[in-house]
């Protein structure tokens, strides 16, 4: 018999380890450690959003749904992004729910790309972005987002990276892992080169909820969607879900919103693959958008009095650290302290038991950095801050 | 301001310091407008949040369901405010519905709480009547569960 890894195809023999992975383990294997190395909210789902999944299975909804999920979710869905985003997607055939906006990523790449077709995104990033789209036999075309910049993706970068195998554009702001947030001009000029190359935009908006203002943080930022500019809604596919802003990551809930061919194609390979999202999560989730807000920026607000503390903290110490105008992370940068990313979390974690994740895992432009989630209580935050701050005076000293 | 008076609500022991940290705002800020909540009354007072069964010494607590005649001058508001000055009247609320008044009491037994009911509140001229429930059990106090805690499941690190 040939051996077992000579059986794994190419495409994933070439996915690298996750950075991440790795780190986990570190992390996993210790107690007393206050973690910041999470991609998730601190609190459960909402208790209504709770018992509306519990009373679904009372009732006993347990079956199959429509492949594109319950109509009334999906028209609950068209309502709130018309509200949120200012574009409205009819909820028959402009709506699909997914699995998270992770399958809905997967669906896209596998929806759009030929053998080679090339994708252009922004790093530091999430980190299915590479994968799904080398996955789906597409070639993934980062491009670098920088600190002084305060992560804002320049439009004349991404004009510098279109070749004629270009067809998709892929952005998510405000960021994982920075909190960056795209300025509206900036967005508009990115839009104008979709238009002018004849490209595909995907917008992953996955933390649009959360934003914060300049002045205090404690207000509402505003968010812009590149699907509401003009002449951008029949090239977008827009990417938004339930696990950030209602804290519902484990119902693995996400949907997409795109013209009807788009959503037909994407509904195909989703049909085959997943038939459809689980009935209790859909549920769940018309109550979220139907009854939800209040609870989503009582979060926020939690959020951001955490994001104060966070960004005062690392000022304090001396660490770099814009303020990111949205999500639940802090991206501060370490390069003062003459350590790689990986070597300071490694070393802040042995030495003082804080996880936080290097910027490297999320592409090399994330280097000379780290992410810091603040999706964590204040005391917790506070004791993790203090560790932070001893553990940098001892490397200063 | 509404920022100010959540985080209170939430957790009143915070310095003016640590309120300025996580609201954004300088101590000099906070401690204006805290001072203009409680000058204006919206803010009347601080206290911790006790779930009773907890204490040694456990009091008692009853709900009285008050029905009044209300007088011509002022309505209810003349003798709701008189029944509210009894140190032993913890909450007092004009009611919608059944009754007029909804009067939360405590004292340290029920012989307490049911002779200040017999003796106070139902002699008073226009109270027509009284209901008193007794409470049994906590379960949520001012917006706090009673002994909830809850485990952080999340794996440490994750995308």
């Amino acid at each position: 018999m040939k051996p077992l890894e000579d059986r794994i195809a190419d495409q994933v023999k070439q996915i690298p380890r996750s950075g991440i992975r790795d780190f986990f383990e570190l992390v996993q294997g210790r107690d007393d450690v206050i973690s910041l190395g999470v991609g998730e909210p601190d609190f459960s789902a909402p208790w209504h959003i709770r018992e509306a999944a519990i009373y679904s299975l009372e009732k006993g909804h347990t079956s199959y749904t429509s492949n594109l999920g319950l109509l009334s979710l999906r028209e609950s869905i068209s309502r709130y992004v018309t509200g949120q985003f200012g574009v409205t997607y009819d909820p028959a055939n402009e709506v699909l729910v997914t699995v998270g906006v992770s399958e809905a990523l997967d669906l896209v790449c596998r929806a759009l790309l030929n053998p080679g077709d090339e994708v252009i995104y922004h790093e530091p990033c999430y980190v299915s972005y590479s994968p799904s789209i080398a996955l789906a036999y597409g070639v993934a075309v980062p491009v670098e987002t920088r600190v002084e910049d305060e992560f804002v993706l320049k439009a004349e970068d991404v004009a510098a990276k279109i070749t004629d195998r270009t067809r998709v554009i892929l952005l998510n702001f405000p960021t994982n892992p920075t909190g960056a947030v795209e300025p509206v001009e900036e967005l508009q000029k990115i839009a104008d080169l979709a238009i002018e190359h004849d490209l595909i935009v995907v917008s992953d908006e996955i933390y649009c909820e959360l934003l914060y203002d300049e002045e205090t943080g404690m207000e509402l930022g505003e968010h812009v969607s590149i699907a509401s500019l003009p002449g951008m809604k029949e090239r977008t596919i827009l990417l938004h879900g339930f696990s950030k802003a209602f804290a519902m990551t484990g119902f693995r809930l996400g949907y997409a919103c795109a013209p009807q061919i788009l959503t037909e194609a994407m509904m195909k390979i989703h049909q085959y693959s997943m038939l459809c999202a689980p009935i209790m999560s859909q549920n769940a989730a018309i109550e979220a958008l139907e009854n939800g807000a209040e609870e989503v920026e009582r979060m926020r607000r939690a959020y951001a009095r955490r994001r104060n503390l966070v960004l005062k903290r690392f000022r304090e110490m001396g660490i770099p650290c814009f303020s990111p105008g949205g999500a639940f992370y802090a991206f501060p940068d370490i390069r003062k302290f003459g350590l790689s990313s990986k070597d300071f979390a490694f070393r802040l974690l042995e030495e003082e038991d804080v996880a936080v994740v290097p910027g490297d895992a999320f592409g090399m432009a994330g280097e000379g950095c780290v992410r810091a989630c603040y999706a964590t209580s204040y005391e917790q935050l506070e004791i993790a801050m203090d560790r932070i701050e001893a553990f940098v005076s001892r490397l200063e000293s | 301001m509404d920022a100010l008076v959540e985080l209170l609500q939430q957790e009143a022991r915070l310095t003016t310091s640590e309120i300025a940290d996580r609201l954004g705002r300088s101590e000099a800020e906070v401690k204006e407008m805290m001072g203009k909540l409680e000058t204006d009354g919206t803010v009347l007072g601080y206290h911790a949040v006790i779930d009773n069964e907890t204490l040694e010494e456990t009091p008692v607590s009853a709900l009285i369901e008050v029905k009044l005649t209300p007088e011509r001058d002022g309505g209810f508001d003349k003798m709701a405010r008189r029944i509210a000055k009894f140190s032993q009247v913890t909450n007092c609320y004009l009611m919608s519905g059944g009754y007029d008044l909804a009067v939360i009491v405590e004292g340290p037994d029920l012989r307490d709480v049911a002779r200040f009911v017999s003796e106070k509140l139902s002699t008073l001229d226009g109270v027509i009547s009284t209901a008193t429930h007794f409470q049994l059990k906590v379960y949520k106090q001012n917006g706090f569960l009673a002994k909830d805690s809850r485990e952080d499941e999340r794996l440490p690190v994750t995308p």
